[in-house]
């Protein structure tokens, strides 16, 4: 007990975030300063060449992507971090990562928008753009933690999966995570998994850096390991050389997408809270489900049976999960700082069997409990009265 | 392509997507000449492309080799040298692909004189997309999208890129092809930023636009408008009007970026750990 009490400090979100990369083996860093982001790249400035790591300062935020893109072909995991603006910035890039199937996690610290918005003000507004934001169809996972000690563990997790399924993550934060200040216990780097790449076991000769069946990822070979081969985004055989032809270009697309929504088991987390008996459900996450989780214990004092479903893991959508839920809930209930980007795709999957009602506030302030148990006691006297 | 060069080249890339009496062929040759005289290490040596007629040479060849995104090459290259500054990384790219979508990356690469060799097929004009103008592109010059003639006035990238702070600038034409190779082959080996700027034909989209209705005649313009660097120092600049002054143009010994950082990394080593959140505790009030 005391032992915990020792190594107990007090930390920031993004510092956690940047100290959850560094656990995972991040050894390179490429950004440019935005608010609410810059203590990520400031930490990563003083850390990475004490660890033999490098950090570069970039001339905008499509350098920053396209910089940790390189440096994860040659070898070595990699991160960015940015807010809104910078975001939209990388997009091209993120579709670059996801074709070319190179290892990177984008941290993105919301703050209000659209356009330069209130760059301190904490929103949820860059959900739908997480997953959806480059074009064409496209893999991505995207992760959002609700306190700092989560927004460690998922920058942990970031680096995993991206290595694990070679793909563009997103951690998705918000700016009041971000600047949250917890006390947390870090596990001791024993405690940690950290999950590396896995390399090529056969020759130069034998090796397709794009080849893996219909649904698996292939290995990869970093640049300078003797296995040379082309990377393209253009769509490419499985040598990784670009092609127009319509048979391995549809199975090239569908193999990317497979690669993560056949390991849906590997990649979903989420937690709950009163869902036993839950007949609302409230869905939050990031730094609202923190007032949700307060407003449900409130409404189980007024004698509201509500329950709190939270997804750390974003995208892929927990389709699954929210289905059941919706099974026996009477409403679900999505709270969310901006204007309902996550509830349509809840009324997608339960629109059908509950009433799904949206909280929404976009104000650049935090969303309080006392709002959602408004929200609790309004869709409770409905359904009494129904 | 001559047979020694042959393994230099993923000979089941071709037939090549280029034109006939398109110029890449011939700078793709003079680089290849310039890494076998190197005795370059093929599995130590990146070779990164933007997007563009000339980038897509990444793909020919048999080294590592990345095709980025439109303009980005640099900053893709600028991760990998540092990352692994062991690793020989040359940077092929367009007049368009260079110094418009990617002339921010192109000046801050130079700035930083990170170790990388940039390789810039300039033949004028954006040939990928069908012939509209570029920022090379001189004035007076027809183009899809400039069909009265282009009224921008063109960078001299050789200076940009000394302004800039490159540190080895040299230029060549397609017709100078040997000058070419000997020019690359330094810029390789130049310990620094350097910029070899090649002047190449594109018939197709250029040069029958423009006056130049074959592809031998765009090597007759090369020929009868290059003038040597010796030469073009005794001249005027009314002389110098309409010319292309090619060699090397500019070299010069300066502290390499990831050599700087190398030190960084001693030095932060060296120190006694400070505390992490004594930099986080400050400028909680900025933003932007
Ligand atoms: C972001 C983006 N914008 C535009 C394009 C379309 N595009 C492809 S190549 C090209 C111009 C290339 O010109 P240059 O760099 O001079 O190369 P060249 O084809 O002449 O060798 C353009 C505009 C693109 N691929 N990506
Ligand atoms: S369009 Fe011009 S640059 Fe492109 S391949 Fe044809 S001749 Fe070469
Ligand atoms: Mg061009």
């Amino acid at each position: 007990m005391s032992r915990v009490i020792e190594m107990a400090r007090l930390m920031q979100g993004n510092e956690a975030v940047a100290e959850g990369a560094l656990a995972a083996g991040v050894r390179f860093f490429a950004g440019y300063p935005i608010t609410p982001s810059t203590e990520i790249a400031e930490i990563m400035a003083e850390r990475l060449p004490r660890l033999g790591g490098k950090f570069i300062q970039m001339e905008d935020e499509i350098a920053s992507i396209a910089a940790i893109i390189g440096a994860s072909l040659a070898g070595v995991k990699s991160i960015t971090a940015t807010s809104g603006p910078g975001f939209s910035l990388m997009q091209e890039n993120i579709g670059f990562a996801a074709m070319a199937e190179v290892p990177i996690v984008i941290v993105n610290v919301q703050r209000s928008g659209p356009s330069t918005g209130m760059p301190t003000a904490p929103a949820q507004g860059d959900v739908m753009q997480s997953r959806w934001g480059t074009h064409g169809d496209h893999p991505v996972i995207v992760l959002s933690p609700s306190s700092v000690r989560e927004a460690y563990d998922l920058a942990v997790r970031s680096v995993n999966l991206a290595e694990k399924y070679r793909v563009p993550v997103v951690l998705l934060m918000d700016e009041v995570i971000g600047h949250l200040r917890e006390k947390v216990v870090l596990p001791s780097p024993g405690e940690l998994e950290v999950v590396n790449r896995v390399e090529p076991d056969v020759g130069p000769e034998k090796y397709l850096p794009f080849g893996a069946g219909d649904q698996g990822v292939p290995p990869m070979a970093n640049f300078g390991s003797g296995y040379r081969y082309h990377v393209t985004g253009l769509v490419h055989d499985p040598k990784g050389l670009p092609t127009n032809n319509p048979v391995v270009a549809e199975k090239l697309i569908k193999r990317l997408q497979n690669k993560i929504d056949l390991n849906l088991d590997d990649i979903m987390i989420d937690t709950g809270k009163n869902l036993e008996d839950a007949e609302i459900v409230v869905l939050a996450y990031g730094a609202t489900a923190r007032s949700a989780l307060q407003a449900v214990k409130d409404a189980r004092k007024e004698g509201i049976k509500a329950g709190l479903y939270r997804p750390a893991v974003l995208w892929p959508f927990p389709q699954q999960k929210v289905g059941a839920l919706a099974e026996n809930a009477r409403a679900v209930l999505v709270p969310e700082m901006n204007l309902g980007q996550y509830r349509l795709e809840v009324e997608r999957v339960a629109g059908e069997r509950t009433r799904v009602v949206g909280v929404n506030r976009v104000h650049g302030e935090l969303i309080t409990p006392e709002e959602i148990l408004a929200a609790l006691r309004e869709v409770h006297k409905h359904d009494a009265r129904s | 392509m001559m047979q020694d060069l042959e393994k230099y080249l993923r000979v089941n890339m071709f037939p090549h997507m280029w034109c006939p009496g398109c110029g890449n062929g011939i700078v793709l040759s003079s680089l290849l000449r310039a890494v076998d005289k190197l005795k370059l290490d093929q599995n130590q040596t990146v070779i990164v492309g933007g997007i563009g007629c000339s980038s897509r040479a990444a793909g020919y060849l048999d080294f590592n080799t990345l095709h980025t995104t439109h303009g980005r090459a640099l900053a893709f290259a600028t991760g990998i040298k540092l990352a692994r500054p062991e690793l020989k990384v040359i940077v092929i790219t367009g007049d368009g692909d260079c110094t418009s979508i990617g002339g921010n990356h192109f000046i801050h690469a130079a700035r930083r004189n990170i170790d990388l060799t940039v390789l810039l097929f300039n033949n004028s004009i954006y040939g990928m997309t069908g012939g509209q103008y570029s920022p090379l592109t001189p004035v007076k010059k027809m183009a899809t999208t400039a069909p009265y003639g282009t009224i921008e006035p063109n960078f001299d990238v050789a200076d940009l890129a000394r302004a800039a702070g490159a540190t080895f600038v040299a230029r060549s034409t397609t017709y100078h092809s040997n000058m070419l190779t000997g020019l690359i082959a330094e810029g390789i080996q130049h310990k620094g930023f350097s910029l070899v700027e090649a002047i190449t034909a594109c018939p197709t989209a250029y040069g029958r636009r423009n006056k130049m209705k074959s592809p031998a005649d765009m090597l007759i313009w090369q020929k009868d408008n290059a003038v040597h660097i010796n030469k073009a120092e005794q001249m005027s600049p009314g002389e110098l009007a309409e010319k292309i002054v090619i060699g090397r143009l500019y070299c010069k010994e300066a502290p390499e970026y990831t050599e700087l950082y190398d030190e960084v990394i001693k030095q932060a080593m060296g120190q006694v750990s400070g505390s992490v959140t004594s930099i986080t505790g400050k400028g909680g009030k900025t933003s932007g």
